[in-house]
C-alpha cells in the first residue's frame, strides 16, 4: 500500500467539474499516471496522478481542504 | 434607511477596505468569515465577527442561508457584499432586502440585466451607447451570417451562441475563411453544446480596455472618469491607471457621458463600472459589459479624485441622494495601481500561498497599500490571490511611474513569492513607459522577458 499525498495546499476535488462522475470510483484500479482528482490552489487547478499502479482507496473527500503532504488516497 | 451596523459578506483586502469606510462613517461593522480565516485582518478590525461555514467557499461566503442569518443574530441592517463571491448575484441582492436588510449595491434586478450579455447589449444600445459590431443574437441561417460578416467587415470573430469558455470560437479575416471555419465552429458548437447557433463579432485587434466608474442613487448617476486596465495576464488585469494616457479630451468626454447615459437609463444605484474596448487607431469605443459592484481597482480612481467610493456606495445604500453633481468631480494628476498576488512569476504565476515572515509597507507621498497582509498571517490556499494593492498619485503620469518604482522597492513580503518582481520590470519598460500598449500586449511580453523574471 502506498499513500499518494497531496502535493500542494487547498482544496481537493475528486471530479473534473461539479456535473461530472469522478475521476476514478473508490476500489478503482488505476495505473501509474491516471488522473484521479484536483487540488485547487487560489483558483488554479493541479492535477493530482497515481504514482503507482493498482487498487485505489480515496481517504480524502471530495471538495476536502487539504495540507501540502497530506494523505489522499491509498493505492495498492 | 441611516445604516447603523453593517456585515461584510467578503474577505481579504477589500472587506479591511469597507470597515474603514464603515467606521468613519460611525457605523459598527460585523465581519463573517470561513473556518479558514478566523485570523484573516478584517476579522480583527471589525466589532464583531461570525464564522458562518467551511474554507469551501460555496459553504460560506456562497451560503446566502448562513449570511443572512450571522446578519439576524448581530442585528446587522444592512450588507456589503464586496467584489466577486455574491456580489453580483441578483438572488442575493434579492434575498437582503427580502430579509428586511439593506443591499449596498444595485437592485436585484439592475444585476439580472447587466449580468445577463444579451440584455446589457441591447440596453446599451437603447441608451446610444455604441456596442461591438455583431450579430445581435444567435445565427443560425448561413446566408445572413454572411451577410452580417460583411457589414461588420473582417476580421471577425465566430463564436458559439451557447458557448463559454472559449469553445467553438474562431476567427476568420476574409470570406473564404469564413466560409471554411463557419460549418466548423457550429459543427464544434452543436457536438459541445448540442446547439449549432453562432454568434458573429468584430475582432478589435489591438484594443484598450478602458472604463468608466459611476455613481448613481437611483434617479441621477455621475461619472469620475475612467481608468485603463490593457495590462492583463490570461484576462486578469495586474495593472491598472487612471485617467487613460491616451484617451483624447474630446473622447473621454463622450465616452463618460455614454457611461452616465446608459447608468440612468437602468436607474442604477450605488457604484458600477461600465467597460469598453477602445481602439487608438479609429478612436472608437464600445461597450463590453457593466460590473454592478465596487472594483479591485476603485483607488485610482479615489486618488485622482478625491472621492471615497465605498463611503458613498455606503451613503446612497443608506438612502441618501449622490452628494455631487458632475461638476464637483475633477480630476487631477495620474494614480497607478499594480495587483500584489500570492504567485511566483517566475515560475508561471504558480500559486504561492504561506505565512508572512515579515513584512515592510512602503510609505511617504502620494502612496497606498491597501492590504489583508500582516506580519505572521497565514495566507490560506482556498481563495483568491490578491494580496494587496499598491497605489501611487503623482502630478504626472511619469512621476507616478517613479513614484511606483520607488514604492515597490520599498515593499517587502517575505515568505511567500509574489508578483512584486514582475510590476518592477514593467515599471522600467519602455513601452509601459509610452503607455503603448493593448489588452494582448503582457501576454507575449511575458514570455520575451521570463529569463529577466527568473533571475
Amino acid at each position: 500500500m502506498a499513500q499518494l499525498l497531496s502535493p500542494l495546499p487547498g482544496t481537493f476535488y475528486r471530479r473534473p467539474a461539479p456535473d461530472k462522475p469522478a475521476f476514478k470510483e473508490d476500489g478503482a484500479t488505476v495505473a501509474k499516471g491516471d488522473v484521479v482528482g484536483l487540488i485547487e490552489v487560489m483558483k488554479s487547478f493541479t492535477e493530482v496522478k497515481a504514482d503507482a499502479a493498482g487498487k485505489i482507496t480515496f481517504i480524502a473527500e471530495n471538495e476536502e481542504p487539504v495540507m501540502a503532504g497530506q494523505p489522499l488516497a491509498e493505492i495498492g | 434607511m441611516a445604516i447603523r451596523k453593517l456585515l461584510i459578506a467578503n474577505r481579504g483586502e477589500i472587506a479591511v477596505r469597507v470597515i474603514r469606510a464603515a467606521r468613519e462613517l460611525g457605523i459598527r461593522t460585523v465581519q463573517v468569515h470561513s473556518a479558514a480565516d478566523a485570523e484573516m485582518l478584517a476579522v480583527k478590525m471589525a466589532d464583531e465577527a461570525v464564522n458562518i461555514g467551511p474554507p469551501h467557499a460555496a459553504k460560506s461566503y456562497l451560503n446566502i442561508e448562513n449570511i443572512l442569518k450571522a446578519a439576524k443574530d448581530t442585528g446587522a441592517d444592512a450588507i456589503h457584499p464586496g467584489y466577486g463571491f455574491l456580489a453580483e448575484n441578483a438572488g442575493f441582492a434579492d434575498a437582503v432586502e427580502a430579509a428586511g436588510l439593506v443591499f449596498v449595491g444595485p437592485k436585484g434586478d439592475s444585476i439580472r440585466v447587466m449580468g445577463d450579455k444579451v440584455a446589457a447589449r441591447v440596453a446599451a444600445e437603447a441608451a446610444g451607447v455604441p456596442v461591438v459590431p455583431g450579430s445581435d443574437g444567435r445565427v443560425d441561417d448561413p446566408e445572413h451570417a454572411r451577410a452580417i460578416a460583411l457589414a461588420v467587415g473582417f476580421p471577425v470573430m465566430i463564436k458559439a451562441a451557447a458557448g463559454g469558455g472559449g469553445r467553438g470560437i474562431r476567427i476568420a479575416h476574409d470570406m473564404a475563411e469564413f466560409e471554411t471555419l463557419m460549418p466548423q465552429a457550429s459543427a464544434e458548437a452543436k457536438a459541445a453544446f448540442g446547439d449549432g447557433g453562432l454568434y458573429i463579432e468584430k475582432v478589435i485587434g489591438k484594443a484598450r480596455h478602458i472604463e468608466v466608474q459611476v455613481l448613481g442613487d437611483g434617479k441621477r448617476a455621475i461619472h469620475c472618469f475612467e481608468r485603463e486596465c490593457s495590462l492583463q495576464r490570461r484576462r486578469q488585469k495586474l495593472w491598472e491607471e487612471a485617467p487613460s494616457a491616451v484617451l483624447p479630451q474630446a473622447v473621454r468626454e463622450k465616452l463618460c457621458a455614454s457611461a452616465v447615459a446608459l447608468a440612468e437609463a437602468v436607474n442604477y444605484r450605488g457604484a458600477g463600472t461600465i467597460e469598453y474596448l477602445y481602439d487608438d487607431e479609429t478612436q472608437h469605443f464600445y461597450f463590453i459589459e457593466m460590473n454592478t459592484r465596487i472594483q479591485v481597482e476603485h483607488p485610482v480612481t479615489e486618488m485622482i479624485t478625491g472621492i471615497d467610493l465605498v463611503r458613498e456606495m455606503i451613503r446612497i445604500a443608506g438612502g441618501e441622494p449622490l452628494s455631487l453633481n458632475q461638476s464637483d468631480v475633477r480630476m487631477q494628476g495620474h494614480a497607478i495601481e499594480v495587483r500584489i498576488n500570492a504567485e511566483d512569476p517566475a515560475k508561471n504565476f504558480m500559486p504561492a500561498p504561506g505565512t508572512v515572515a515579515a513584512l515592510r509597507v512602503p510609505g511617504g507621498p502620494g502612496t497606498r497599500f491597501d492590504t489583508m497582509l500582516y506580519q505572521g498571517y497565514q495566507v490560506p490556499p482556498f481563495y483568491d490571490s490578491l494580496l494587496g494593492k499598491l497605489i501611487v498619485w503623482d502630478e504626472t503620469r511619469s512621476a507616478a511611474i517613479a513614484r511606483m518604482a520607488r514604492a515597490l522597492d520599498e515593499l517587502a513580503v517575505e515568505g511567500l513569492a509574489t508578483t512584486k518582481p514582475l510590476h518592477q520590470l514593467l515599471a522600467q519598460d519602455e513601452s509601459v513607459q509610452k503607455a503603448d500598449f493593448h489588452t494582448r500586449w503582457l501576454e507575449p511580453w511575458l514570455e520575451a522577458n521570463a529569463h529577466k523574471l527568473n533571475s
